[in-house]
């Protein structure tokens, strides 16, 4: 039997102790005296949250599938297993072999939201590495970042050694083999990373200088030696039905956020939404063979026993077997009494049939996202959703026996008027009079319930916004009073529920996804003053990361409400995602014409994405 | 048919709460394609009962719950197909068609037997089994029992059908029934404190040894026997 990195007496005492005992099915267990290569893969999460995470079960697939290479879990401890571990100086330990993370070649990181960014320092700290990478020696592992918060790592560059900027598919297999050159001869760590930097979608921090103007933006960056590249070019997956896909998923033994097979059908998104980071920096739109995805969907359900499936992709109703697809689970799933989970579809007959063939309409609610309560603002942010196709979706819903519609808004949005978020009191209204006048008295099971929810707008880098100011806390919270009011003046207001997001964690959200490399000081000692789990509220300390701030002379405004000149030098331009920097100012500059650009299947916008050579960029063409 | 299906949790697994166990267990009858019967209606769920649950933190080699199937593969082919599906720490030990007239496994829990490991948490007195057997040979043992809605006194030596010493261990075998279930960790913690040892947390190691049935001349058999 393995031995446990915590003794009985820790486990006993901390909740859900079955977070940190590994051995779950479909956990990869490997004799480290066979490989060569071991692989610390960090989630900087919760358990439940990091186990949820598809991307993470991909590359620990791939990893595994390398036969000289171990790769094993890692996840935040939580907050009580934390203090203990730091009083009685236990190092954190992967799951599988239970042995240190500090023993392991590689630690990588998942940066998946910016909140998580004291979580990292956590990990590095309980794991006894030195936190910057210029303190580690070569006896500690290499520490690798990756996934989306890595389009812009500068807030975070001096916590990593090197990151992998796109889709860690393509290049693991040349860094390793690099890896193992280094660990078996007598190259020096520092040589390992400059070689590590000609590799494509390497990004090595230590390797360059950034100079700033007086007033705090950048003015120049510079390679610190000969040959580095000055970009580094985001890395892709050319066909995605041919790579890999994880068919044995490790399944927790206890309940996670995502607890059934995810399917994901298929990469990018064809949309351009102006305000979605994802939508960009995923294109171009990639589609995985829909019967690879039948023969994936059966091998995954077998191999978890999982009594769910879902699919997973930005915008799935874009998927262009989805019938096909939909069809063989329906069939396929109802024999094996699994159930489907749809993720947001858009609201039309078709979904709304498929809705009804897969879950229990009363219980259910349906999901529309128009993001702005006005037409005219929609018009902004290149949301193509219309009033019409709103309540035209509302009213068929109503008809199949639905009384509960859940709406998402965005406040702060770039040129927001008082008109428009008054919008979103009247969008409700309207689909509440739908539902009384669709469906009659006698049907009716009580109100219809709307439930309208607001997060605050964050611009962030390779969007459009990433030019647009920020609002601050005040003017956040005034919107929200706004949109209350406009919803209780409504006739239909007591069918009407109003959520709305905090403030305080936007602002920091906001300052981190535009920050600079002058954040690396603020975030290390806003953890040391305590700061950790931020992406929970329970925990979040606003007041001590403002003091730091202010500790370290940085002004968080900065980052946020200033307004940024159209040439302005951004910490992550030397990044390049496909989309150039001139298509996402052409954006910038249609939003405020109020003028919509048709989405990558209608026609193209000449967004730069074509240069992978694949997906929707070529299929147009055909 | 109802079948019967007998298993062991040893190891990292005793961490897993009952619960997750039951979820568990739902996953690897799917996993080793085993043709379980479903309930009925909007969201189908297997037929599925467990006997006792188990506390986290102990381990044991007589764990039982039973599940209805549309058809029965064999008790080798059935053992095989689970015990192929299981992660270290969790064993199929025995598998069995019940009788229709078979209770199901919840309801005919009667006792359960267990090994006590103190842990170094604890320092007894040197004479602890002495004291430990005059303890047990007292005519009745009055204890207030805490449930989550009441307090009641009962005499706990009612419920302890064995106590043996077993080396530096102790061996009990106790009621089990539901609504009379004695814990073993209760038993002990009353002796010491008895004596006047104080009792830390997580003082006991416990491994449950079997889960018995009552027959109806009173005799104890294992669940599956």
């Amino acid at each position: 039997m393995r031995k446990l990195a915590l003794t009985d007496d820790i486990l006993m005492q901390v909740e859900k102790p079955a977070r940190y005992i590994g051995n779950e099915v479909n956990a990869v267990m490997k004799n480290k005296e066979e490989i060569d290569v071991r692989f610390a893969m960090c989630f900087p999460d919760v358990y439940e949250i990091g186990m949820s995470h598809l991307g993470i079960q991909i590359i620990y697939d791939m990893l595994n599938q390398f036969e000289d290479v171990w790769c094993e879990r890692v996840y935040s401890p939580w907050v009580d297993l934390d203090a203990i571990m730091r009083k009685e100086q236990i190092p954190l330990f992967a799951l599988e072999s239970q042995e240190p993370v500090k023993d392991f070649d590689f630690l990588g990181i998942t940066l998946q939201y910016e909140m998580c960014y004291t979580n990292i320092l956590q990990i590095l700290d309980l794991s006894g590495i030195p936190m910057l990478s210029k303190n580690r020696s070569e006896e500690d592992p290499i520490v690798i970042g990756g996934g989306p918060c890595s389009y812009n790592p500068e807030p975070i560059c001096d916590f990593f050694d090197l990151f992998y900027i796109g889709e860690g598919e393509t290049q693991y297999r040349n860094l390793i083999d690099l890896y193992k050159e280094y660990k078996h001869s007598d190259m020096s760590r520092k040589d390992f990373l400059m070689k590590a930097a000609m590799i494509p979608g390497i990004y090595v921090p230590s390797l360059y200088e950034v100079r700033y103007h007086e007033d705090g933006t950048i003015a120049e960056r510079k390679a610190l030696y000969d040959g580095i590249p000055m970009t580094v070019t985001k890395e892709l997956v050319k066909d995605v039905s041919d790579t890999y896909y994880p068919m044995k998923p490790v399944v927790p033994f206890i309940k996670v956020t995502q607890d059934r097979v995810v399917l994901e059908i298929q990469r990018g998104c064809i949309r351009g939404c102006r305000f979605c980071q994802a939508g960009q920096l995923y294109r171009p739109v990639r589609e995985r063979d829909v019967n690879k995805l039948k023969d994936y969907a059966l091998e995954m359900l077998k191999n978890t026993g999982h009594e769910e499936i879902s699919l997973s992709s930005l915008s799935s109703s874009d998927y262009s077997k989805l019938p096909e697809l939909i069809d063989f689970l329906i069939d396929e799933c109802n024999k094996r009494k699994i159930n489907i989970s749809l993720p947001s579809l858009r609201i039309d007959a078709f979904s709304l049939d498929v809705m009804q063939k897969v879950q229990d309409v009363r219980k259910s609610s349906l999901t529309f996202a128009p993001e702005a309560g006005s037409q005219r603002l929609r018009n902004v942010i290149n949301k193509g959703l219309t009033e019409e196709v709103i309540l035209e979706g509302s009213k068929l819903a109503f008809e199949g026996g639905w009384s509960r519609v859940k709406l998402y808004f965005m406040l702060g949005l770039p040129f927001e008027t008082e008109e428009d978020i008054e919008g979103i009191g009247e969008l409700c209204n309207k689909i509440a009079a739908v539902y009384y006048e669709t469906v009659p008295k006698e049907k009716r099971n009580g109100r219809v319930q709307i439930v309208a929810s607001t997060s605050f707008f964050i611009p962030k880098p390779f969007t459009p916004f990433q030019w647009a100011s920020q609002d601050t806390k005040e003017t956040f919270l005034d919107k929200a009073y706004l949109t209350r009011n406009s919803i209780t003046k409504q006739l239909n207001q007591k069918s009407i529920k109003y959520n709305w997001h905090e403030a305080d964690v936007s602002v920091m959200e906001g300052i981190m996804a535009r920050g600079d490399r002058k954040l690396n000081d603020v975030i290390r000692k806003a953890y040391e003053n305590g700061c950790i789990y931020d992406a929970w509220s329970e925990f979040y300390k606003n007041d001590v990361w403002m003091d730091t701030f202010k500790e370290c002379g940085v002004d968080p405004d900065f980052y946020t409400t200033r307004a940024r000149s159209e040439d302005e030098i951004f910490p992550w331009d030397f990044i390049d995602a496909g989309i150039t920097k001139s298509f996402l100012l052409r954006e910038w500059l249609k939003a405020k014409a109020e003028t919509v650009s048709p989405n990558c299947s209608m026609q193209c916008q000449g967004c730069g994405a074509s240069v992978f050579g694949t997906g929707i960029c070529f299929k147009t063409k055909e | 048919m109802k079948v019967r299906i007998k298993f062991s949790k040893e190891g990292s697994v005793k961490f897993i709460g009952h619960l997750d166990i039951m979820r568990y267990f739902q996953k690897a009858i799917r996993r080793a394609d085993i043709d379980i019967a479903y309930s009925s209606g909007f969201n189908p769920h297997q037929i599925m009962s467990f006997a006792s649950p188990l506390s986290v933190g102990h381990e044991s080699s007589g764990e039982y719950f039973d599940v209805e199937l549309n058809s029965f593969p064999g008790r080798r082919e059935m053992m095989n197909a689970l015990n192929a599906v299981m992660v270290e720490g969790i064993r199929i030990l025995d598998v069995k068609v019940l009788d229709e007239k078979e209770g199901n496994a919840m309801a005919s829990v009667a006792a359960a037997d267990y090994l006590v490991t103190f842990r170094d948490t604890i320092t007894l007195p040197a004479d602890w089994k002495e004291k430990l057997t005059s303890f047990y040979a007292q005519d009745n043992i009055t204890v207030t029992k805490k449930t989550k809605k009441s307090e009641k006194e009962i005499d706990l030596k009612e419920g302890i059908y064995a106590l043996e010493i077993r080396g530096e261990q102790v061996y009990l075998l106790l009621d089990a029934g539901s609504g009379s279930n004695i814990k073993p960790g209760f038993v002990l913690e009353t002796f010491l404190e008895s004596i006047g040892v104080s009792v830390p947390e997580f003082a006991f190691q416990i491994y449950r040894l079997e889960t018995y049935k009552r027959t109806k001349k009173g005799k104890l058999l294992p669940l599956i026997s």
